[in-house]
């Protein structure tokens, strides 16, 4: 268990590339830390970084305070479970899970109670013999798991574990991880493009996007309160709707936007007085958005298709010439068909602004209208510059 | 398909035919698969039989007559005598011959040294051009050149090389300070196995640099990444890691180049003329034939030398099969 800190971190590559962008990051000990972004967003490399896989090319990374920036990846104390398991091929289950405590010149009786405790912990004793070819898909991530437990690390990295399984073993292998992490209270940091993944296991999610944290806070903190535009849209499936809109007047407490439509809408969010008469977005999730008869509901939309999920149904709704399809997510089944002409509302307590430069204005209702999360009371997100201010440092 | 569909009325016509043929004729799929399998792999059997399984059995046959070279189809069974007899209480044949025992040390001494320099020096070379580099490909291609050079091109070259008064390398080591009077490379019996083995180095050391290359690049970079989260030093990751992945195909570089270097005879004869002090076994076994005439004796020798490569490559290959990490990897 150990804290980690990230102080300006840096990635170039030559003159040119900067891949990495100056990331703040504290990670609390014990805590489970999960790095969403679109791929291509610096994630993997940061990861590196953190691991002493890849160099720093500035800024500072501590570990328990103690500075590790030229530390070998077995120096900094880490484990790492790679995308591909890397599992050793000749050697089997236990020589895998040995290697590192051989290489350190544990004692023997040392290294076999560290991986057969391992072992027991992820249920590979019977496997203990066999070689990774042998072994499943699932099994193989065990392993690689356990390779990184034996070591008893002071902080867990997984680069992207799952993204080699199928979907129902991925959900297991999600619940095991979970289950892993509140046993060993270990340190976790864990890298995905998968914002289910970033959801269901992170206690914090750092939202990376080329070389740049939009937004670190807890999974519903960034679902309910997104910093902007980008982590808008990234979290929450299908993505969040974004209709243009004109601020007709700003306000403290409520404003008002005028819809493409040309209707007005007020909505309980904080807006400066400097913004007044701006372009800017409304959001709002495809579960928010209410149906209304065809003669009262303040907007009109035909309906494109529909997709009946069983548990719920998407209905994808023309937005004419303003470009992707809004999507209605409704939670009962739907007897609405493709091609009807439908009335809807948008609630104006479950809505977003975004600026032009598709920064969030501070909303007054919290999400769904569900009570604060608790211990959560400060408005956790400030809005000037979310790339720095946002990292909890 | 749409052949098959144009077919398939006419022969659904004469569906009853193939039961009114001998109902036990009728090959199953299986059997036909595997004829055709030996119908096509027959070409191959029969040329290797042509050029490899019948001067085989001809010179072990020849091995137990007195035939000489010119005159082939006279001769008389000897037996044994021309691998090894006993008269008068003096012994005679191949393996009571001292040229032959020191044609058999020079061909193991030869092979020891070469391949051993060639895995070392073809390692570093694969190690090095494993890494990612400018100019990578030049260097690939440009250190097949000694590997194209035919051997009787090389052995002239290193022959001029080693020449003890015009040679570039005594011109070396001179103007270094290495050695004061030029050395005789060739004719100085101490020195001309090293010519050769020097010549034979520069010449395959490609070629166990390029199979070792290929088993490198088999390896995922991601193994050396866990290896050394794992704590592994550059000397660990290689003995740990490496070297038991490269295994096999380093093994089976090795049979080639030992069953190579222990048939070695043109390097050595034209660079050193089949000198006592460097020949081969091969070499012993032509002298017999075309020095000597001496048919049978020739052919005997050439048979132990068959026996020899062939009784080796066998040992690197229950090596292999039976090796712990060998067997690994190549699953």
């Amino acid at each position: 268990m150990a804290q980690l800190t990230l102080d300006k971190l840096n990635k170039r590559y030559g003159e040119a590339a900067q891949v990495i962008k100056g990331i703040d990051l504290q990670v609390n000990s014990g805590e489970f830390v999960v790095i969403v972004g679109p791929s291509g967003c610096g994630k993997s490399t940061l990861l590196r970084m953190i691991a002493g896989l890849e160099d720093i090319s500035g800024g500072d990374m501590y570990i328990d305070g103690v500075r590790v920036n030229d530390d070998t990846p077995s120096e900094r104390g880490i484990g790492m479970v790679f995308q591909s398991y890397a599992l050793y091929p000749h050697m089997n289950v236990y020589e895998n899970m040995a290697f590192s405590l051989q290489l350190a010149k544990l004692p023997k009786d040392e290294i076999a109670r560290r991986v057969e405790e391992a072992a027991r912990i992820l249920q590979l004793e019977p496997l203990l013999q066999r070689r990774p070819k042998d072994l499943s898909g699932g099994q193989r991530q065990r392993v690689a798991i356990g390779r990184a437990i034996a070591r008893e690390p002071k902080l867990f990295l997984f680069d992207e574990p799952l993204s080699n399984l199928d979907a129902a073993l991925r959900v297991q292998m999600r619940m095991e991880i979970a289950a892993l992490h509140r046993r060993l209270k270990s340190t976790i940091i864990y890298v995905t493009h998968d914002q289910v993944e970033a959801m269901t296991l992170a206690q914090r999610i750092v939202v990376l996007n080329r070389g740049n944290v939009e937004q670190v806070g807890t999974p519903l903190e960034l679902y309910d309160h997104p910093a902007n535009e980008f982590v808008a849209q990234f979290i929450g499936s299908p993505k969040m709707n974004l209709m243009p809109a004109t601020l007709v007047r700003a306000g403290e407490a409520d404003s008002v936007v005028r819809l493409w439509s040309g209707k007005d809408l007020v909505v309980p969010i904080a807006t400066p007085a400097s913004a007044e008469g701006t372009k800017v977005k409304l959001g709002i999730r495809p579960e928010h958005i209410e149906w209304g008869s065809v003669a009262q509901a303040p907007n009109l939309a035909d309906v494109l298709f529909v997709e009946h999920m069983g548990n719920e149904t998407y209905h994808y709704l023309d937005s004419g010439k303003l470009g992707e399809p809004w999507v209605v997510r409704d939670s009962r089944r739907s007897d609405i068909a493709a091609g009807e002409t439908v009335g809807y509302r948008l609630p104006p307590e479950h809505c977003h602004l975004f600026d032009e430069s598709g920064k969030a204005f501070a909303r007054r209702a919290a999400g769904n209208g569900a009570s604060r999360i608790p211990g959560v009371d400060a408005p956790p997100i400030t809005f000037a510059e979310p790339a720095r201010t946002n990292a909890l440092h | 398909m749409s052949h098959n569909s144009q077919t398939l009325p006419p022969s659904a016509a004469v569906a009853p035919a193939p039961a009114a043929r001998a109902p036990g004729r009728k090959r199953s799929l299986q059997q036909r698969r595997a004829r055709a399998a030996w119908l096509l792999v027959a070409p191959a059997l029969i040329l290797l039989f042509a050029v490899a399984g019948w001067p085989l059995l001809r010179t072990l046959f020849y091995s137990f007559t007195d035939a000489a070279m010119d005159t082939p189809e006279e001769y008389n069974f000897v037996g044994l005598a021309n691998y090894l007899d006993f008269a008068e209480g003096d012994s005679f044949g191949v393996l009571a011959d001292p040229l032959w025992w020191q044609a058999v040390g020079n061909t193991l001494w030869f092979t020891a040294c070469s391949v051993s320099l060639e895995l070392f020096f073809g390692m570093l070379l694969a190690l090095l051009m494993n890494e990612k580099f400018r100019g990578q490909g030049v260097v690939r291609a440009a250190i097949l050149v000694p590997w194209a050079i035919p051997t009787i091109v090389t052995a002239k070259m290193w022959g001029w090389m080693f020449h003890d008064q015009y040679g570039v390398v005594n011109d070396l080591l001179l103007r270094f300070g290495l050695i004061e009077t030029p050395l005789a490379w060739i004719a100085e019996p101490t020195l001309s196995m090293w010519a050769v083995v020097i010549a034979d180095v520069w010449k395959t050391v490609p070629f166990m640099a390029l199979m070792l290359l290929a088993a490198l690049q088999m390896i995922p970079s991601d193994l050396y990444e866990a290896a050394r989260v794992d704590g592994a030093n550059a000397w660990q990751r290689f003995r740990r890691i490496t070297l038991p992945l490269i295994m096999p195909a380093m093994i089976v570089a090795l049979i080639f180049r030992v069953m190579d270097a222990l048939r070695v005879f043109d390097l050595i004869y034209v660079l050193t003329s089949n000198s006592e002090a460097t020949i081969s076994i091969s070499g012993y076994a032509r002298e017999q034939m075309i020095s000597f005439q001496e048919m049978g004796v020739g052919s005997a020798a050439s048979v132990l030398v068959f026996m020899m490569v062939a009784g080796i490559a066998a040992c690197f290959l229950w090596i292999n099969r039976f090796s712990h990490e060998g067997k690994e990897a190549k699953e």
